[in-house]
Protein backbone atom coordinates (compact mmCIF):
# COMPACT_ATOMS: atom_id res chain seq x y z
CA UNK A 1 0.00 0.00 0.00
CA UNK A 2 1.22 3.61 -0.65
CA UNK A 3 2.74 5.51 1.91
CA UNK A 4 2.69 9.47 2.55
CA UNK A 5 5.75 10.80 3.54
CA UNK A 6 5.19 10.97 7.45
CA UNK A 7 4.50 6.93 7.14
CA UNK A 8 7.55 6.29 5.06
CA UNK A 9 9.47 8.37 7.29
CA UNK A 10 8.38 6.74 10.29
CA UNK A 11 8.61 3.56 8.52
CA UNK A 12 11.99 3.40 8.26
CA UNK A 13 12.67 4.26 11.45
CA UNK A 14 10.95 1.49 13.27
CA UNK A 15 11.90 -0.56 10.84
CA UNK A 16 8.53 -2.31 10.01
CA UNK A 17 5.32 -0.69 7.90
CA UNK A 18 3.41 2.09 9.35
CA UNK A 19 -0.50 3.14 9.46
CA UNK A 20 -1.90 6.74 10.61
CA UNK A 21 -3.39 6.03 13.94
CA UNK A 22 -0.94 3.71 15.47
CA UNK A 23 1.52 4.52 18.55
CA UNK A 24 5.15 3.86 18.15
CA UNK A 25 8.41 4.24 19.21
CA UNK A 26 11.21 5.43 17.00
CA UNK A 27 14.34 6.34 17.39
CA UNK A 28 14.89 9.87 16.38
CA UNK A 29 18.26 11.74 14.42
CA UNK A 30 18.42 15.36 15.65
CA UNK A 31 17.17 16.85 18.97
CA UNK A 32 16.97 20.56 19.44
CA UNK A 33 16.32 22.96 22.50
CA UNK A 34 16.06 26.41 22.52
CA UNK A 35 17.25 29.17 25.69
CA UNK A 36 13.57 29.32 26.41
CA UNK A 37 12.79 25.36 26.97
CA UNK A 38 16.49 23.74 27.15
CA UNK A 39 16.80 25.02 30.67
CA UNK A 40 13.68 23.14 31.69
CA UNK A 41 14.37 19.79 29.98
CA UNK A 42 18.31 19.91 31.22
CA UNK A 43 16.12 20.39 35.21
CA UNK A 44 14.26 17.09 34.45
CA UNK A 45 16.95 15.58 32.92
CA UNK A 46 19.02 15.85 36.64
CA UNK A 47 15.84 15.54 38.82
CA UNK A 48 15.65 12.03 37.73
CA UNK A 49 19.66 11.35 37.43
CA UNK A 50 19.59 11.34 33.49
CA UNK A 51 21.74 13.68 32.27
CA UNK A 52 23.10 12.40 29.22
CA UNK A 53 23.22 12.45 25.51
CA UNK A 54 22.40 9.31 23.20
CA UNK A 55 24.08 11.10 20.13
CA UNK A 56 25.67 14.80 21.05
CA UNK A 57 26.84 15.13 17.88
CA UNK A 58 23.06 15.73 16.58
CA UNK A 59 21.55 17.23 19.62
CA UNK A 60 22.17 21.05 19.81
CA UNK A 61 21.45 23.58 22.20
CA UNK A 62 20.19 26.98 20.84
CA UNK A 63 20.83 30.18 22.50
CA UNK A 64 18.71 32.52 20.53
CA UNK A 65 15.31 33.42 21.77
CA UNK A 66 17.01 36.02 24.63
CA UNK A 67 20.00 36.53 22.64
CA UNK A 68 22.37 38.35 23.53
CA UNK A 69 20.88 38.09 27.08
CA UNK A 70 18.94 41.20 28.46
CA UNK A 71 18.68 40.22 32.10
CA UNK A 72 20.79 38.70 34.72
CA UNK A 73 18.07 35.49 35.05
CA UNK A 74 18.48 34.65 31.12
CA UNK A 75 22.46 34.88 31.26
CA UNK A 76 21.59 32.11 34.21
CA UNK A 77 19.66 30.46 31.91
CA UNK A 78 22.40 30.47 28.78
CA UNK A 79 25.20 29.13 31.43
CA UNK A 80 22.84 25.80 32.35
CA UNK A 81 22.95 25.58 28.28
CA UNK A 82 26.66 25.47 28.16
CA UNK A 83 27.14 23.62 31.08
CA UNK A 84 25.08 20.70 29.94
CA UNK A 85 27.21 20.90 26.76
CA UNK A 86 30.10 20.85 28.47
CA UNK A 87 28.88 17.20 30.36
CA UNK A 88 27.54 16.03 27.15
CA UNK A 89 29.53 17.16 24.21
CA UNK A 90 26.00 18.46 22.76
CA UNK A 91 26.78 21.43 20.94
CA UNK A 92 26.06 24.63 21.72
CA UNK A 93 24.97 27.28 18.84
CA UNK A 94 25.96 30.45 20.80
CA UNK A 95 24.98 34.24 20.57
CA UNK A 96 24.79 35.71 16.81
CA UNK A 97 25.01 32.59 15.30
CA UNK A 98 21.05 32.06 14.80
CA UNK A 99 17.53 30.92 15.21
CA UNK A 100 17.55 27.40 15.66
CA UNK A 101 15.13 26.11 12.91
CA UNK A 102 17.52 28.33 10.45
CA UNK A 103 20.65 26.86 11.84
CA UNK A 104 19.60 23.32 12.37
CA UNK A 105 18.94 22.81 8.95
CA UNK A 106 21.76 24.58 7.13
CA UNK A 107 24.56 22.41 9.41
CA UNK A 108 22.43 19.28 10.86
CA UNK A 109 19.06 17.80 9.24
CA UNK A 110 18.71 15.95 6.07
CA UNK A 111 16.28 14.35 4.21
CA UNK A 112 14.31 11.14 6.17
CA UNK A 113 15.23 12.11 9.65
CA UNK A 114 13.10 12.67 12.60
CA UNK A 115 13.80 16.10 14.41
CA UNK A 116 12.12 16.69 17.79
CA UNK A 117 12.75 19.94 19.14
CA UNK A 118 11.59 21.66 21.94
CA UNK A 119 10.22 24.63 20.02
CA UNK A 120 6.93 24.22 18.19
CA UNK A 121 8.76 25.53 14.87
CA UNK A 122 10.58 22.01 15.11
CA UNK A 123 7.88 21.27 11.91
CA UNK A 124 10.21 23.85 9.54
CA UNK A 125 12.67 20.65 8.48
CA UNK A 126 9.75 19.24 6.90
CA UNK A 127 10.73 21.51 3.89
CA UNK A 128 14.49 18.90 3.63
CA UNK A 129 11.97 15.86 3.80
CA UNK A 130 12.50 15.38 7.66
CA UNK A 131 9.86 15.00 9.88
CA UNK A 132 10.49 17.64 12.43
CA UNK A 133 8.22 18.20 15.19
CA UNK A 134 7.56 20.35 18.16
CA UNK A 135 7.69 18.83 21.32
CA UNK A 136 7.69 19.84 25.06
CA UNK A 137 10.57 20.01 27.46
CA UNK A 138 10.62 17.04 28.87
CA UNK A 139 9.58 15.08 26.05
CA UNK A 140 12.53 16.68 23.99
CA UNK A 141 14.84 15.95 27.24
CA UNK A 142 14.07 11.81 27.18
CA UNK A 143 14.30 11.84 23.20
CA UNK A 144 18.09 13.32 24.20
CA UNK A 145 19.29 11.02 26.98
CA UNK A 146 17.79 8.25 25.45
CA UNK A 147 17.52 8.61 21.58
CA UNK A 148 14.12 7.90 20.66
CA UNK A 149 10.30 9.17 21.49
CA UNK A 150 6.90 7.99 21.26
CA UNK A 151 5.01 9.23 18.20
CA UNK A 152 1.19 8.97 16.85
CA UNK A 153 1.71 8.37 13.36
CA UNK A 154 -0.54 11.17 11.92
CA UNK A 155 -3.29 10.99 8.96
CA UNK A 156 -1.91 13.42 6.14
CA UNK A 157 -3.78 15.96 4.07
CA UNK A 158 -2.28 16.64 0.77
CA UNK A 159 -1.70 20.28 -0.42
CA UNK A 160 -1.48 20.64 -4.09
CA UNK A 161 -0.62 23.71 -5.57
CA UNK A 162 -0.52 24.80 -9.16
CA UNK A 163 0.63 28.09 -11.33
CA UNK A 164 2.61 30.77 -10.85
CA UNK A 165 1.83 33.47 -8.36
CA UNK A 166 1.67 37.21 -9.27
CA UNK A 167 4.60 39.37 -9.21
CA UNK A 168 4.62 40.75 -5.27
CA UNK A 169 2.97 37.59 -3.59
CA UNK A 170 5.01 34.53 -2.05
CA UNK A 171 5.09 31.56 -0.37
CA UNK A 172 4.28 33.12 2.90
CA UNK A 173 1.16 34.71 1.42
CA UNK A 174 0.48 31.25 0.01
CA UNK A 175 0.54 29.60 3.92
CA UNK A 176 -1.11 32.30 5.72
CA UNK A 177 -3.46 31.95 2.78
CA UNK A 178 -3.92 28.21 3.73
CA UNK A 179 -4.35 28.94 7.45
CA UNK A 180 -7.03 31.18 6.73
CA UNK A 181 -8.81 28.98 4.55
CA UNK A 182 -8.70 25.89 6.73
CA UNK A 183 -8.10 27.71 10.21
CA UNK A 184 -5.64 27.54 12.86
CA UNK A 185 -7.05 24.15 14.25
CA UNK A 186 -7.83 23.11 11.10
CA UNK A 187 -5.00 20.44 10.36
CA UNK A 188 -4.61 19.28 14.11
CA UNK A 189 -2.81 16.28 14.35
CA UNK A 190 -2.40 15.87 11.01
CA UNK A 191 0.72 16.00 8.74
CA UNK A 192 0.51 18.93 6.14
CA UNK A 193 1.92 17.24 3.12
CA UNK A 194 2.55 20.09 0.26
CA UNK A 195 3.16 19.28 -3.17
CA UNK A 196 2.04 20.35 -6.95
CA UNK A 197 4.33 22.24 -9.45
CA UNK A 198 4.34 25.38 -8.05
CA UNK A 199 6.34 23.94 -4.66
CA UNK A 200 8.61 21.95 -6.98
CA UNK A 201 9.26 25.32 -8.50
CA UNK A 202 10.04 26.49 -5.09
CA UNK A 203 13.74 26.99 -3.90
CA UNK A 204 14.36 26.43 -0.34
CA UNK A 205 13.58 30.02 0.99
CA UNK A 206 10.29 29.68 0.19
CA UNK A 207 9.94 25.89 1.02
CA UNK A 208 11.03 26.83 4.33
CA UNK A 209 7.85 29.29 4.96
CA UNK A 210 5.92 26.91 3.90
CA UNK A 211 6.96 24.17 6.30
CA UNK A 212 7.50 26.27 9.37
CA UNK A 213 4.21 28.00 9.76
CA UNK A 214 2.23 24.52 9.32
CA UNK A 215 1.76 24.39 13.15
CA UNK A 216 -0.05 27.44 12.66
CA UNK A 217 -2.94 25.29 11.52
CA UNK A 218 -2.03 22.63 14.08
CA UNK A 219 -0.02 20.34 12.02
CA UNK A 220 2.49 18.13 13.70
CA UNK A 221 4.41 18.47 10.66
CA UNK A 222 4.44 20.07 7.39
CA UNK A 223 6.32 17.80 4.73
CA UNK A 224 7.84 18.02 1.86
CA UNK A 225 9.74 16.11 -0.99
CA UNK A 226 13.52 16.14 -1.24
CA UNK A 227 14.26 16.71 -4.67
CA UNK A 228 16.84 18.24 -6.67
CA UNK A 229 16.70 21.66 -4.86
CA UNK A 230 17.04 20.19 -2.00
CA UNK A 231 20.10 18.52 -2.71
CA UNK A 232 21.55 22.09 -4.27
CA UNK A 233 20.56 23.32 -0.58
CA UNK A 234 22.79 20.59 0.96
CA UNK A 235 25.27 21.35 -1.38
CA UNK A 236 25.15 24.71 -0.49
CA UNK A 237 26.22 24.23 2.94
CA UNK A 238 28.32 21.63 2.47
CA UNK A 239 26.28 18.64 2.88
CA UNK A 240 25.87 17.09 -0.32
CA UNK A 241 26.71 13.74 0.59
CA UNK A 242 23.77 13.80 3.19
CA UNK A 243 21.34 14.13 0.18
CA UNK A 244 18.39 11.38 -1.25
CA UNK A 245 15.77 11.60 -2.85
CA UNK A 246 12.49 11.17 -0.83
CA UNK A 247 9.15 11.10 -2.75
CA UNK A 248 5.39 10.11 -1.93
CA UNK A 249 4.10 6.93 -3.26
CA UNK A 250 1.47 7.60 -5.81
CA UNK A 251 -0.95 5.63 -4.18
CA UNK A 252 -0.84 6.71 -0.74
CA UNK A 253 -3.71 7.93 1.40
CA UNK A 254 -4.81 10.95 2.14
CA UNK A 255 -7.60 12.03 4.72
CA UNK A 256 -8.26 15.23 2.85
CA UNK A 257 -6.50 16.72 -0.48
CA UNK A 258 -6.71 20.80 -0.89
CA UNK A 259 -5.77 22.16 -4.28
CA UNK A 260 -5.13 25.54 -4.37
CA UNK A 261 -4.25 27.83 -7.72
CA UNK A 262 -0.86 29.91 -6.49
CA UNK A 263 -2.11 32.51 -9.47
CA UNK A 264 -5.17 33.57 -7.74
CA UNK A 265 -3.40 34.45 -4.52
CA UNK A 266 -2.95 38.06 -3.48
CA UNK A 267 -0.67 39.47 -0.64
CA UNK A 268 -1.98 38.43 2.44
CA UNK A 269 -2.16 39.54 6.20
CA UNK A 270 -3.02 38.10 9.36
CA UNK A 271 -4.86 40.50 11.79
CA UNK A 272 -4.63 40.12 15.47
CA UNK A 273 -4.44 38.34 17.52
CA UNK A 274 -4.74 34.86 15.90
CA UNK A 275 -2.88 33.59 12.30
CA UNK A 276 -5.98 32.21 10.68
CA UNK A 277 -7.78 36.00 10.86
CA UNK A 278 -6.60 36.66 7.12
CA UNK A 279 -7.28 39.32 4.75
CA UNK A 280 -6.20 40.13 0.80
CA UNK A 281 -4.79 43.14 0.80
CA UNK A 282 -7.31 44.43 -1.52
CA UNK A 283 -9.35 43.99 1.47
CA UNK A 284 -10.81 47.33 3.39
CA UNK A 285 -9.82 46.44 6.29
CA UNK A 286 -6.48 47.38 5.00
CA UNK A 287 -7.07 50.49 4.21
CA UNK A 288 -5.42 53.02 6.61
CA UNK A 289 -3.73 50.66 9.03
CA UNK A 290 -1.24 52.97 10.57
CA UNK A 291 2.12 50.26 11.68
CA UNK A 292 4.89 51.73 14.25
CA UNK A 293 7.18 48.85 14.01
CA UNK A 294 7.66 46.90 11.58
CA UNK A 295 10.00 43.41 11.67
CA UNK A 296 11.68 41.45 9.11
CA UNK A 297 13.25 38.50 10.41
CA UNK A 298 12.74 35.17 12.00
CA UNK A 299 12.82 31.69 11.28
CA UNK A 300 9.58 32.00 9.14
CA UNK A 301 11.07 35.42 7.00
CA UNK A 302 14.78 36.28 7.88
CA UNK A 303 16.43 34.20 5.16
CA UNK A 304 18.75 35.60 2.05
CA UNK A 305 16.06 35.54 -0.13
CA UNK A 306 14.01 37.33 1.93
CA UNK A 307 16.11 40.18 3.00
CA UNK A 308 16.94 40.58 -0.90
CA UNK A 309 13.61 40.97 -1.62
CA UNK A 310 12.68 43.51 0.65
CA UNK A 311 16.30 45.63 0.36
CA UNK A 312 15.24 45.45 -3.84
CA UNK A 313 12.09 47.79 -2.50
CA UNK A 314 13.80 49.66 -0.13
CA UNK A 315 16.51 50.89 -2.32
CA UNK A 316 17.10 54.55 -2.54
CA UNK A 317 14.04 54.78 -0.33
CA UNK A 318 13.52 55.59 3.26
CA UNK A 319 11.13 54.04 6.18
CA UNK A 320 8.42 56.05 6.55
CA UNK A 321 9.39 58.48 9.66
CA UNK A 322 7.06 57.47 12.40
CA UNK A 323 7.59 54.02 11.45
CA UNK A 324 10.70 51.89 13.15
CA UNK A 325 12.35 49.02 10.94
CA UNK A 326 14.27 46.25 12.71
CA UNK A 327 15.92 43.87 10.70
CA UNK A 328 17.49 40.40 11.91
CA UNK A 329 19.07 37.91 9.48
CA UNK A 330 17.99 34.01 10.59
CA UNK A 331 21.52 32.88 10.92
CA UNK A 332 25.27 34.29 10.66
CA UNK A 333 26.15 32.58 7.10
CA UNK A 334 23.01 34.68 5.82
CA UNK A 335 24.09 37.86 7.71
CA UNK A 336 27.94 37.34 5.68
CA UNK A 337 26.02 37.09 2.90
CA UNK A 338 23.69 39.53 3.17
CA UNK A 339 26.45 41.97 4.12
CA UNK A 340 28.65 41.04 1.09
CA UNK A 341 25.80 40.95 -1.14
CA UNK A 342 25.91 44.85 -0.05
CA UNK A 343 21.91 43.78 1.29
CA UNK A 344 22.37 45.09 4.96
CA UNK A 345 23.75 48.41 3.53
CA UNK A 346 20.67 49.57 1.45
CA UNK A 347 18.88 48.22 4.31
CA UNK A 348 21.18 50.59 6.87
CA UNK A 349 20.29 53.88 4.55
CA UNK A 350 16.69 53.04 4.18
CA UNK A 351 16.70 53.73 8.39
CA UNK A 352 16.76 49.69 9.49
CA UNK A 353 18.04 48.88 12.52
CA UNK A 354 20.31 45.77 11.87
CA UNK A 355 20.41 43.10 14.81
CA UNK A 356 22.42 40.03 15.72
CA UNK A 357 20.94 36.70 14.32
CA UNK A 358 18.65 35.34 16.37
CA UNK A 359 14.74 35.58 17.45
CA UNK A 360 15.47 39.52 17.22
CA UNK A 361 11.56 41.20 18.55
CA UNK A 362 8.97 37.71 17.63
CA UNK A 363 8.96 36.51 20.96
CA UNK A 364 8.21 39.36 22.73
CA UNK A 365 11.66 39.66 25.40
CA UNK A 366 13.55 42.06 23.97
CA UNK A 367 14.95 44.16 21.07
CA UNK A 368 11.75 45.66 20.11
CA UNK A 369 9.21 45.32 22.86
CA UNK A 370 5.47 47.12 21.49
CA UNK A 371 4.11 49.85 23.63
CA UNK A 372 0.75 50.00 24.30
CA UNK A 373 -1.72 50.25 21.54
CA UNK A 374 1.04 50.23 19.07
CA UNK A 375 0.93 47.78 16.07
CA UNK A 376 3.69 45.42 14.26
CA UNK A 377 3.81 44.55 10.66
CA UNK A 378 6.09 41.32 11.27
CA UNK A 379 7.18 38.49 9.00
CA UNK A 380 7.12 36.15 11.73
CA UNK A 381 4.84 33.01 12.02
CA UNK A 382 2.77 33.96 15.04
CA UNK A 383 0.66 37.06 15.89
CA UNK A 384 -1.18 35.67 20.00
CA UNK A 385 -2.57 38.69 21.92
CA UNK A 386 1.19 39.58 23.85
CA UNK A 387 3.49 37.52 21.59
CA UNK A 388 5.94 40.83 21.17
CA UNK A 389 5.98 41.12 24.84
CA UNK A 390 2.64 43.70 25.08
CA UNK A 391 -0.86 42.65 25.76
CA UNK A 392 -1.77 46.04 24.53
CA UNK A 393 -0.27 45.72 21.31
CA UNK A 394 -1.08 44.35 17.85
CA UNK A 395 0.56 42.26 15.30
CA UNK A 396 -0.04 41.92 11.85
CA UNK A 397 1.75 39.30 9.75
CA UNK A 398 2.71 39.36 6.28
CA UNK A 399 5.61 38.64 3.70
CA UNK A 400 9.05 40.21 3.31
CA UNK A 401 7.48 42.54 0.52
CA UNK A 402 4.70 43.67 2.00
CA UNK A 403 6.62 44.24 5.23
CA UNK A 404 9.31 46.78 3.11
CA UNK A 405 6.34 48.47 1.21
CA UNK A 406 4.64 48.66 4.82
CA UNK A 407 8.13 50.40 6.26
CA UNK A 408 8.24 52.88 3.08
CA UNK A 409 4.44 53.70 3.65
CA UNK A 410 4.19 53.50 7.19
CA UNK A 411 0.58 52.17 6.98
CA UNK A 412 -0.24 48.18 5.47
CA UNK A 413 0.56 48.70 1.73
CA UNK A 414 0.32 46.37 -1.00
CA UNK A 415 3.74 45.71 -2.46
CA UNK A 416 2.20 45.71 -5.79
CA UNK A 417 2.81 49.59 -5.65
CA UNK A 418 6.23 50.10 -4.87
CA UNK A 419 7.60 46.61 -7.23
CA UNK A 420 9.42 48.84 -10.04
CA UNK B 1 -6.06 11.03 42.28
CA UNK B 2 -8.79 9.71 40.09
CA UNK B 3 -11.60 11.89 40.81
CA UNK B 4 -11.85 15.76 41.22
CA UNK B 5 -13.74 18.58 42.46
CA UNK B 6 -13.82 22.37 42.26
CA UNK B 7 -15.64 25.05 40.06
CA UNK B 8 -15.07 25.81 36.31
CA UNK B 9 -13.28 28.94 35.02
CA UNK B 10 -14.30 30.04 31.44
CA UNK B 11 -11.97 30.61 28.83
CA UNK B 12 -13.08 30.99 25.07
CA UNK B 13 -11.36 29.63 21.85
CA UNK B 14 -8.22 29.74 21.38
CA UNK B 15 -6.41 30.17 24.03
CA UNK B 16 -2.80 30.48 23.41
CA UNK B 17 0.33 29.85 25.50
CA UNK B 18 1.40 33.30 25.24
CA UNK B 19 -2.10 33.63 27.36
CA UNK B 20 -0.88 31.28 29.88
CA UNK B 21 3.03 32.04 29.98
CA UNK B 22 3.41 35.37 27.87
CA UNK B 23 7.20 35.96 26.34
CA UNK B 24 7.25 39.13 28.70
CA UNK B 25 8.18 36.53 31.42
CA UNK B 26 10.33 34.39 29.89
CA UNK B 27 13.03 35.43 32.58
CA UNK B 28 11.01 33.77 35.22
CA UNK B 29 10.75 30.54 33.70
CA UNK B 30 13.55 29.02 35.46
CA UNK B 31 11.29 30.00 38.57
CA UNK B 32 7.93 28.41 38.34
CA UNK B 33 6.37 29.21 41.41
CA UNK B 34 6.62 32.98 40.78
CA UNK B 35 5.92 32.30 37.21
CA UNK B 36 2.64 30.69 38.60
CA UNK B 37 1.25 33.80 40.01
CA UNK B 38 0.97 35.00 36.34
CA UNK B 39 -0.64 32.15 34.58
CA UNK B 40 -3.46 33.03 32.42
CA UNK B 41 -2.41 36.57 33.01
CA UNK B 42 -2.85 37.93 29.85
CA UNK B 43 -6.64 36.38 29.03
CA UNK B 44 -7.80 36.86 32.45
CA UNK B 45 -5.68 38.57 34.89
CA UNK B 46 -8.06 38.41 37.81
CA UNK B 47 -7.73 34.13 37.71
CA UNK B 48 -4.48 33.74 39.48
CA UNK B 49 -5.38 35.88 42.64
CA UNK B 50 -9.08 34.87 42.54
CA UNK B 51 -9.07 30.99 41.77
CA UNK B 52 -9.10 28.23 44.58
CA UNK B 53 -7.19 24.99 44.73
CA UNK B 54 -8.40 22.23 42.74
CA UNK B 55 -10.93 24.55 40.26
CA UNK B 56 -10.85 23.66 36.88
CA UNK B 57 -10.05 25.75 33.89
CA UNK B 58 -12.19 25.16 31.12
CA UNK B 59 -11.59 26.05 27.56
CA UNK B 60 -13.34 26.26 24.23
CA UNK B 61 -11.91 25.36 21.32
CA UNK B 62 -8.09 24.87 19.94
CA UNK B 63 -6.92 25.52 23.89
CA UNK B 64 -3.23 25.87 24.29
CA UNK B 65 -2.18 26.62 21.04
CA UNK B 66 1.43 28.07 20.09
CA UNK B 67 4.12 27.57 21.35
CA UNK B 68 6.16 24.40 22.72
CA UNK B 69 6.58 26.09 26.11
CA UNK B 70 6.27 23.24 28.44
CA UNK B 71 6.41 26.45 31.44
CA UNK B 72 2.21 26.62 30.29
CA UNK B 73 0.85 23.72 31.78
CA UNK B 74 3.16 23.08 34.24
CA UNK B 75 2.35 26.70 35.95
CA UNK B 76 -1.20 25.76 35.85
CA UNK B 77 -0.59 22.86 38.00
CA UNK B 78 1.84 24.48 40.01
CA UNK B 79 -1.26 27.47 40.59
CA UNK B 80 -3.46 24.03 41.74
CA UNK B 81 -5.97 23.90 38.72
CA UNK B 82 -7.08 20.12 38.77
CA UNK B 83 -7.62 19.66 35.49
CA UNK B 84 -8.04 21.52 32.11
CA UNK B 85 -11.27 20.78 30.12
CA UNK B 86 -11.82 21.76 26.57
CA UNK B 87 -13.77 21.50 23.15
CA UNK B 88 -10.21 20.65 21.30
CA UNK B 89 -7.13 21.26 22.30
CA UNK B 90 -3.61 21.95 20.52
CA UNK B 91 -1.32 18.87 19.87
CA UNK B 92 2.31 19.95 21.89
CA UNK B 93 0.08 21.35 25.00
CA UNK B 94 -2.46 18.24 25.22
CA UNK B 95 0.92 16.30 25.13
CA UNK B 96 2.82 18.62 27.73
CA UNK B 97 -0.38 18.23 29.85
CA UNK B 98 0.30 14.63 30.14
CA UNK B 99 3.67 14.69 30.40
CA UNK B 100 3.80 16.97 33.57
CA UNK B 101 1.06 15.40 35.15
CA UNK B 102 -1.96 17.55 34.14
CA UNK B 103 -5.33 15.77 33.01
CA UNK B 104 -6.38 17.31 29.82
CA UNK B 105 -10.02 16.58 29.18
CA UNK B 106 -11.95 17.41 25.88
CA UNK B 107 -15.67 17.26 26.14
CA UNK B 108 -18.40 19.61 25.36
CA UNK B 109 -17.58 22.72 27.27
CA UNK B 110 -20.67 24.25 25.86
CA UNK B 111 -22.35 22.91 28.39
CA UNK B 112 -20.46 24.02 31.46
CA UNK B 113 -20.50 28.23 32.71
CA UNK B 114 -18.58 29.92 34.95
CA UNK B 115 -18.59 28.86 38.72
CA UNK B 116 -20.17 25.60 37.70
CA UNK B 117 -19.38 22.85 40.50
CA UNK B 118 -17.78 20.45 38.58
CA UNK B 119 -16.65 16.59 39.23
CA UNK B 120 -14.27 14.83 36.93
CA UNK B 121 -14.21 11.15 37.59
CA UNK B 122 -10.30 9.89 35.62
CA UNK B 123 -11.27 6.33 35.62
CA UNK B 124 -14.57 6.64 34.68
CA UNK B 125 -14.38 8.85 31.87
CA UNK B 126 -16.81 11.50 32.85
CA UNK B 127 -17.26 15.38 33.90
CA UNK B 128 -20.68 15.64 36.46
CA UNK B 129 -21.61 19.06 36.15
CA UNK B 130 -23.30 19.50 39.85
CA UNK B 131 -24.68 22.89 38.89
CA UNK B 132 -26.84 21.78 35.61
CA UNK B 133 -27.52 17.77 37.18
CA UNK B 134 -26.19 17.14 33.72
CA UNK B 135 -23.14 14.29 32.77
CA UNK B 136 -20.45 14.75 29.90
CA UNK B 137 -18.16 11.46 28.84
CA UNK B 138 -15.04 11.76 27.55
CA UNK B 139 -12.41 9.51 25.50
CA UNK B 140 -10.31 7.61 27.04
CA UNK B 141 -6.02 8.20 26.70
CA UNK B 142 -3.88 5.90 24.53
CA UNK B 143 -2.53 3.50 27.10
CA UNK B 144 1.06 5.32 27.23
CA UNK B 145 -0.37 8.51 27.90
CA UNK B 146 -2.78 7.05 30.46
CA UNK B 147 0.40 5.48 31.97
CA UNK B 148 2.59 8.83 31.88
CA UNK B 149 -0.14 10.61 33.70
CA UNK B 150 -0.66 8.18 36.45
CA UNK B 151 3.10 8.48 37.29
CA UNK B 152 2.22 12.08 37.60
CA UNK B 153 4.29 12.84 34.38
CA UNK B 154 6.81 11.43 31.86
CA UNK B 155 9.57 12.18 34.01
CA UNK B 156 8.39 10.06 36.63
CA UNK B 157 7.39 7.56 34.33
CA UNK B 158 10.93 7.02 32.80
CA UNK B 159 12.54 7.05 36.09
CA UNK B 160 10.42 4.13 36.87
CA UNK B 161 9.55 2.30 33.81
CA UNK B 162 13.05 3.08 32.05
CA UNK B 163 11.84 3.39 28.55
CA UNK B 164 8.35 3.75 26.85
CA UNK B 165 5.84 1.24 27.41
CA UNK B 166 3.32 1.27 24.91
CA UNK B 167 0.75 -1.50 25.91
Amino acid sequence: MGKTLAEKIIGEHVGREVIAGEIAVTPVDVCLVQDGTGPLAINQLRKINLERAASPQSTVLFIDHASPSPRKELSNDHNTLRQFARKTGCHVSEVGDGVCHQVINECYVKPGDIVIGADSHTCTSGALGALGTGMGSTDVAIGIALGKTWLRVPESYRIVVHGHFQPGVYAKDLILHIIGMIGADGATYKSMEFCGETVENMGMTERLTLSNMAVEAGAKCGLIFADEKTRAFLIEHGRGDSYRELRVDEDATYERTFEIDASKILPTISFPHTVDNTRTIEDKDCRSVKIDQVYIGTCTNGRLEDLRIAAQILKGKRRHSDTRLIVVPASRRIYQQALEDGILAILNEAGAAILSPGCGPCVGIHQGILGDGEACLSTQNRNFKGRMGNPNAFIYLASPATAAATAIKGRLADPREVIG
Amino acid sequence: MTTMRGKAWKFGDNISTDHIAPGRLFHLRSNLPELAKHVLEDARPEFASSMAPRDFVVGGGNFGLGSSREHAPTIIKIAGVSAVLAKSFARIFFRNCINVGLPAIICDTDKIDEGDELEVDLSQGKVINHTKKIELSFPPLPPVMTRILQEGGLANYIQNYGDFKLE
